[in-house]
Formats: C-alpha cells, structure tokens, sequence
C-alpha cells in the first residue's frame, strides 16, 4: 500500500491544473510579451490566471504579481519593504520565532546588512500572542511578518488581529500564507494585509509557481532585474503554464474548500485519536485554530529520521522534525519554538492529508505507526531508561 | 540515488545483535539524547580476552542504528584489544560508505565499543592509560542554542 502523507510538503497536481496547463505547453506556447496574437494568447492567459488569483484573495488583479514560488515572494515582500523603511530610517523587522526559513533567513540577511530584527516568541499552542507584537513595535518599525499558518503544526495565526493592529500603527504586514492558500479563506481585504505570499505546489499546482499579493500603494522592489514582465517588477519570461494551472488549482481548492475540509478534518481526527493512544505521545499545537490536513506528534524515546525510514518501508511518506531530517544539528526550530525539549522534539512526526486520501490511508497509517514506535522504542536506550525510571517522562 | 547504501540500509531494517546482554561483562553508552543519538554496547568477554558476545541498544537516525549493528559484526570474536582498534572509518568501509552528515554516528560506534571495554577493564580492576578512552563532548561539539 503507497500513502502519500506529506502534503504540507508538496502536493499531486490536479486534473484540472493539468488540463489548463497543457496548451500552454505545446500549441500555445507563445512567449506573452510577443506583439503578434500568438504571443497575446499567452498574456492573455496571464491577465486571466492573475484575475481568477485575485477573486480567490479578494484581490484586485494589478496586486497580484506572479513568482516562482514561495520562497521568492518572501524574499521579495521582506526585502521590499525593509529598503522602503530604510529610506525613512526605519530599520527594524518583526516576525517570529517560528517562520519558515524563506522568511528567517531573509530576516538574517537584512540583519547583517544593518537591520534589527525582533523574533517574537510563539505560545506552547503554537500561536503568536498580539499582546506580544504589539509590544515588540518600535517608532523605527518598518514590517511585521507572520505567517498565517504554520507548516510544521498547522496552526493557524491570528492575523486579522495582527492585521487590524498594523493597520492603526500605520505598519506594513507581511503574511507567508503558503500553507493557508487553498486550505481556509484568505481575504486580503478583511484581514488588512499589505503583502502576501502562496505557493502553487501547496494546493495541486505544480512546482515552480507561486504569487506574492502586494495591496495597491504599497511599493515593492525587483529580486530579478532585467525586462519588464510583472509591471517591471520580476523580470523573466513569465511561467505561463505554470500560472495558468496555479490559477485552475486555486479556484478548485477554493471553490471545493468546505467540502475538502469535511473530508479531511474526520481523517485527520482519526490519526489524532488513534495514534494519541501511544503512550508518552503529545499532539503538537493547538487543535482549535488549524489547517485541515495537519498532523504532528512526537512520541517519547525514539528518533524521527529512523521512524520515517521505517515508515517508507510501509509505503507511508512522511516527515519529521528530527535534526537528522532537519538537515541540521539541532531539531526543527518550530517545535524548540512552541517550547519542546530537544530529546522530545527529536521523535517528532508530521503527517499530512489532502482531500486525495482517503479513510483506508489513514488506517493503514493506524495500523503501522504504533507498531514501528514500539519497534523503536524496544531498541532505545533512551525508552529504557524512561521505563525503568532512570529518566524523567517528559510527555 | 538513496540517501543510505544498501549495506546500511539492510543493517537497519535487520539489525545484528540488538537487544541486552543480561550477563554482560561491560556496558558502555555514549551519545547524548539532545544531539538525538545514544548508543549502548554490551559486551560478554571470556577468559581468554576474547569478545564472545556482543549486543546493542540504539535510540537515533537510520544510520546510527546501521553502525551499532555493523561495529557488533565487527568485534564478535575478536580479542579485546583488536576491538580496540576499531576505527569509524572502518564501521563506514564496512557500510559501504557513509552520507558526510552521518560520519559522526560511525565515530558513535567507535566509541560505544571503547566504553563498553573500559567498563570491562574498570569491572576487572585492569590498570589502562585513561587517555585511550576520552570521548568526543557530542553537546559541546553541537554547540546547541539555549532557546
């Protein structure tokens, strides 16, 4: 049995992604600044793809600038608004501890180019405390970064609040919205958002495409310089399939949100039920503000990379917070964030569910998971030691 | 291509020598839980100074398991100080090669076979030069943030 349970990381493109795309690839492959009508049937495309995006964030579609993905959108929102502020000398940049690294490692960048960057802790639910930002908020303050959901946890941010209190202070607010778009309702309006980033492969796009929402008067400069597609502010020959299917992906996941949701939240209740039958598990993050599809736990004893090896073997794709799968020394940031001790947040595991699973996946993962952490566990020392007593319980 | 040789990844799934040896004439453990490996190596040795018996019990990544059980293949029958001798690079050589971020779980299983013998030597009351026998200060190496 194959489970593709990972889908906070990416996602299959979808049927109607795939359709949309197709042409652009093969007859009308036309480059969009081209004069002649071939060339327009592309751009043509493009100012379609850039509308439908926009009705999906309640958007205007001259605020929609087209990306190669997240990542960049990130790096462009940021960067974009710390030179506004620089000109004003305003240098300081608010975010959190818990950001992807599109966002932090922008951040440390500006850092060491002479910006002061305030990362504000997170609760052990996972969620931003307003009270805490609006703290953080300086005279020289020249953005606030949140992001609406976490990738990790899956909880989701208050960012209307954060939004309303921007708004009054008069403080541009950057949102990495990657994990929310095509998940809950985005609404860039009622949220009092400047900037916004999405990522296409989040939702049955495919790789390579993403979006950065940029409300009317606030001013962006290029990461890419060179002709002058996206209004003369991301040079490139535009990804005109890619567009074209995000834009298809994004009006299906928006226009079938409530009942994806309704699919996948008793799936994803079902993995929480069963798998916190684990002795010495903990469910990470708050429950009551959430994205559908996300589940993480950690299970005391053991270690991530090893149980998602095993996990493989069970055709169950996965992933986990473990500094060995973090690429790092040290677990993944987002649970040492939300106040996990590292031998904990070692034998953390992320499971995520898309409306293209189904109830059998899930019983599978059921079946195989407690079976594996018991397997590990009776190889650990670590597990030994918790038994007999020698080391504390942590969870 | 895998992350892990085929080698490494059949120590994994099927590994030599897991388990406890109740009887064990020394025991060692190194790794450090925060870092996300501990390894523990039991040994049995006969009169003779020969390791008869070797078992292991691991809590870490794939590759820290494979190089426990591979470092028991490796010590099994041999005199205590051959065992001595063995180095990472020769648990890696043995694996079939190592991705470069997995080396210090090869340098784990030296060292776990190391303290597994001191213990053996401190059970006995056999004298030894106590620098043969300094480990690596895995936290310290980390340089793990205090958050």
């Amino acid at each position: 049995m194959f489970v593709y349970a990972d889908n906070a990381a990416t996602t299959g493109v979808s049927k109607a992604a795939l359709e949309a795309m197709l042409p652009y690839l093969t007859e009308q492959y036309g480059n969009p600044s081209s004069l002649y009508a071939f060339g327009q049937k592309a751009k043509e495309a493009i100012e379609q793809a850039r509308a439908d995006v926009a009705a999906c964030l309640n958007a205007e579609p001259r605020e929609i600038y087209f990306t190669s993905g997240g990542s960049e959108a990130d790096n462009q929102a940021i960067v974009s608004a710390a030179r506004n502020g620089a000109k004003k000398g305003k240098k300081h940049l608010i975010s959190t501890k818990f950001e992807h690294h599109a966002v932090l490692h922008t951040l440390k960048r500006l850092e060491k180019e002479g910006f002061e960057v305030t990362l504000i802790d997170v609760n052990a639910d996972g969620v931003v405390r307003v009270e805490d930002l609006e703290a953080a908020i300086r005279p020289d303050t020249a953005l606030v970064t949140v992001m609406f959901a976490n990738n990790e946890i899956g909880t989701v941010q208050p960012i209307a609040e954060i939004g309303a209190l921007c708004r009054e202070k008069k403080i541009p607010f950057h949102t990495d919205a990657v994990q929310a778009a095509g998940h809950i309702p985005l609404d860039v309006k009622a949220l009092n958002v400047d900037m916004l980033s999405i990522s296409g492969h989040k939702f049955h796009a495919p790789k390579g495409v993403g979006a950065l929402y940029v409300k009317k008067g606030v001013l962006i400069s290029n990461l890419i310089d060179g002709g002058a597609q996206e209004r003369g502010k991301r040079a490139g020959t535009e990804n005109v399939a890619g567009i074209v299917a995000m834009a298809a992906a994004l009006k299906e996941s928006v226009a079938h949100m409530e009942e994806n949701t309704a699919k996948i939240v008793p799936m994803r209740d079902r993995l929480f039920e069963e798998l916190s039958k684990i002795p010495h598990s903990k469910i990470n993050g708050s429950l009551e503000k959430h994205v559908p599809g996300t589940v993480n736990m950690c299970f005391e004893g053991i270690e991530g990379e090893s149980l998602l090896l095993l996990l493989d073997d069970e055709g169950i794709c996965a992933s986990s917070g473990s500094a060995c799968t973090s690429g790092s020394l040290d677990p993944s940031h987002v649970l040492l964030a939300i106040g996990l001790p590292h031998e904990v947040a070692h034998g953390s595991l992320r499971l995520s569910l898309s409306e293209y699973n189904s109830m059998e996946d899930v019983e599978h993962i059921i079946r195989v998971v407690p079976r594996v952490v018991d397997y590990l566990r009776n190889m650990s020392p670590v597990w030994d030691e918790l038994e007999k007593g020698e080391r504390p319980h942590l969870i | 291509m895998a992350l892990y040789s085929e080698k490494v990844m059949d120590h994994f799934r099927n590994p030599r020598n897991m388990g406890k040896l109740d009887d064990a004439d020394g025991i060692g453990e190194v790794g450090n839980a925060k870092c996300g490996d501990i390894m523990r190596m039991y040994i049995k040795v006969d009169d003779e100074g020969v390791i008869t018996d070797c078992k292991f019990n691991t809590f870490g990544c794939g590759s820290a398991i494979a190089t426990s059980s591979m470092a028991t293949e490796l010590i099994i029958g041999k005199p205590i100080d051959e065992a001595l001798q063995l180095s990472n690079q020769a648990v890696v050589e043995a694996l079939d090669g190592l991705p470069v971020h997995k080396i210090h779980c090869s340098v784990l299983a030296e060292e776990a076979v190391r303290a597994a013998v001191k213990d053996y030597y401190d059970r006995k009351g056999i004298a030894y030069d106590p620098a043969q026998f300094q480990f690596h200060n895995e936290e310290e190496e980390h340089g793990h943030t205090e958050e």
